[in-house]
Parts: C-alpha cells; sequence; structure tokens
C-alpha cells in the first residue's frame, strides 16, 4: 500500500501516523511537504494533525490554500481515499472537501484526553475494521473541534450516513456530557458525499499498541493497508 | 488605497468567545451588556486607484480566504 502523508509547516503528528501507516501496511509512507506542487501514485493520502501555520487566521486555514491541496483536491475528485486527523479535518473543511466548519471548543479550552467514539458507519474504507455501533477509546487533542454545519447540509450528512463516527459515552450513548467540544450532534468524524474522504478530531495513530495505552486506532490503519491493497 | 475588513460570525453560529466575554464584563461589573459577539479585523493596503476593481479583488481575498462564508460573514470598507 503506497500513502503519502502531506506536511505542512507546524504539522506535529506527521511522525506519527507514518509509524501507524507502516506498522499496518509493512511501508512507510512517502512525505510531501506542502509545497510541492505534485503527488507520486499513491492509495492514500493523510493529512496529519498539528497546528500548520500556527492555526493563524483560522485553524487549517492557510494549509488548505498550499499549492499541494490542488493536488490533493484532484486526487480526492478521482477517487483516492484521504484521511484528515485533527488539523488535517480542519484543512479538509476549509478546503471545501468536507462539508461544514470546526470551531473553537464550546468550552474555550484546548483539550487532550482520551474519548470514547461510537461507530455510526461501519461500511467505509476507513472504519471496515470496526462493527457498526462499536465503542471505542481514541484520544483528542485539540482547541477548535466544535463542529458546526447549517441544518440542510448536517440533515443531509445524517440522512445519508455520513457521519462516521460520534462522541459517546463509555456505553455508547450519545449524550450531552459525552460530547467535549460542543460540536452539532456530537460529530467527531465525517464523510465525503462519495465516501473516500473522512476528517476526524481524534487521534486514531496515537493509540495503536499497547505500548501506547491502547489499541483501538489500530483497525483503522489495518483496514486502510488491506483495502487499497485488494484494489 | 486602504481597506478595513470586518469579519463577523453568521447569525445562528454559536460564538462562545463571545459569551465568555459578556461574562467577564458582567463580572466586571459592567451591567446591562446583553449580548457579545467578537470577530476580526484585518487592515490591507492595495496598489492601485480605481475602487470598483479593488472592492473587487477584496470580495475574492474574503471569499478565498479572510473569511470562512460557512459561518462568517465580511464587510468591506474602502478609503479611495
Amino acid at each position: 500500500m503506497k500513502s503519502c502523508v502531506i506536511v505542512f509547516p507546524g504539522s506535529n503528528c506527521d511522525r506519527d501516523v507514518a509509524v501507524a501507516l507502516e506498522a499496518s501496511s509493512g511501508t512507510p509512507p512517502r512525505m510531501i511537504w506542502h509545497g510541492e506542487s505534485e503527488l507520486p501514485a499513491c492509495d492514500l493520502i493523510v493529512l496529519p494533525g498539528g497546528f500548520s501555520h500556527g492555526d493563524y487566521l483560522r485553524s487549517g486555514a492557510m494549509a488548505a490554500r498550499a499549492p499541494i491541496m490542488r493536488a490533493v483536491a484532484a486526487k480526492a475528485k478521482a477517487g483516492t481515499p484521504v484521511l484528515g486527523l485533527c488539523n488535517g479535518f480542519q484543512i479538509l473543511t476549509e478546503a471545501g472537501l468536507l462539508p461544514g466548519a470546526l470551531m473553537r471548543n464550546a468550552g474555550l479550552k484546548f483539550i487532550c484526553r482520551d474519548v470514547f467514539l461510537r461507530v455510526d458507519n461501519s461500511d467505509t474504507l476507513f472504519t471496515r475494521g470496526y462493527r457498526q455501533g462499536q465503542v471505542v477509546r481514541i484520544p483528542i487533542s485539540h482547541h477548535d473541534g466544535n463542529y458546526f454545519a447549517d441544518s440542510v447540509t448536517l440533515q443531509h450528512l445524517e440522512d445519508t450516513g455520513r457521519v462516521a463516527l460520534r462522541y459517546c459515552t463509555d456505553d455508547g450513548l450519545i449524550r450531552s456530557e459525552a460530547n467535549p467540544n460542543g460540536s452539532l450532534n456530537n460529530i467527531a468524524g465525517i464523510l465525503n458525499e462519495a465516501g473516500n474522504v473522512l476528517g476526524m478530531m481524534p487521534h486514531p495513530e496515537r493509540l495503536i499498541s499497547p505500548e501506547l495505552g491502547g489499541s483501538d486506532g489500530r483497525a483503522m490503519f489495518d483496514a486502510l493497508a488491506e483495502l487499497v491493497q485488494c484494489a | 488605497m486602504k481597506a478595513r475588513i470586518h469579519i463577523t460570525l453568521k447569525k445562528g453560529v454559536l460564538d462562545p468567545q463571545g459569551k465568555a466575554i459578556a461574562k467577564a464584563l458582567s463580572h466586571l461589573g459592567f451591567e446591562g451588556v446583553e449580548e457579545v459577539r467578537q470577530g476580526k479585523y484585518i487592515e490591507i493596503d492595495l496598489a492601485g486607484d480605481n475602487t470598483d476593481t479593488a472592492r473587487a479583488r477584496l470580495d475574492a481575498m474574503c471569499t478565498q480566504l479572510l473569511a470562512n462564508t460557512v459561518i462568517e460573514n465580511y464587510s468591506i470598507e474602502l478609503d479611495a
């Protein structure tokens, strides 16, 4: 499985996700600098977490206009799977590859802790390693993760199964007390219309082995590695 | 030419920072603060003297980068 990780100035989870990709696929990803304008042939593109451009103007706003993002958008349109984690999710919304926006956390604080997520759509390239409705423990680490979309967009996401992941209690209930950042409908991760782009605020790459305190994130990378090898 | 751009959150978009500011003002004893909405202010110096062209360019700058029109509105003031 050939993957590319896009590296922006201020990305800081690029190496973590590279480790996760190599652990699952056996092949290290190509690391691509944001100033490049072309992408090599690849089966998966990852936009990693971090604080690209210092979160200036809005989180992800500058990175979304980087030269490489034109190539990412073209590949996404052509069907290449694209995974945006944390800042990567913010960049995907800023680039218009996913609907909505990620606003300042409702409590205004930066939150770094494990949360529980319910897999609300396991029939995707990214989540097929999980059972429908499975509850997983994955860390979040962000200041701007409060998902917002207008009511028409939100309803459309809900009606078409594009909410892949939701913040939940440890027993899988969608409650406001399990919502760390004020996201509408407890949304933690969404898909684009074609299903080949997933953005999520939590960090699956941070929990891929028991030595790291858990391995609930591993199934996402295992699924991606398998799927693209078959394709 | 000098342009002043105000960027504000759209109506209906929750503004937790504005709420926190309103609360802090009331803690300081300022009464009657009914709502606070916070936003951004950007100044741009532009070459050229055609205000129509400048306005069109500023509008494009706002939609392409300066504002996120999913959640924000913008207004442009231009000093000729």
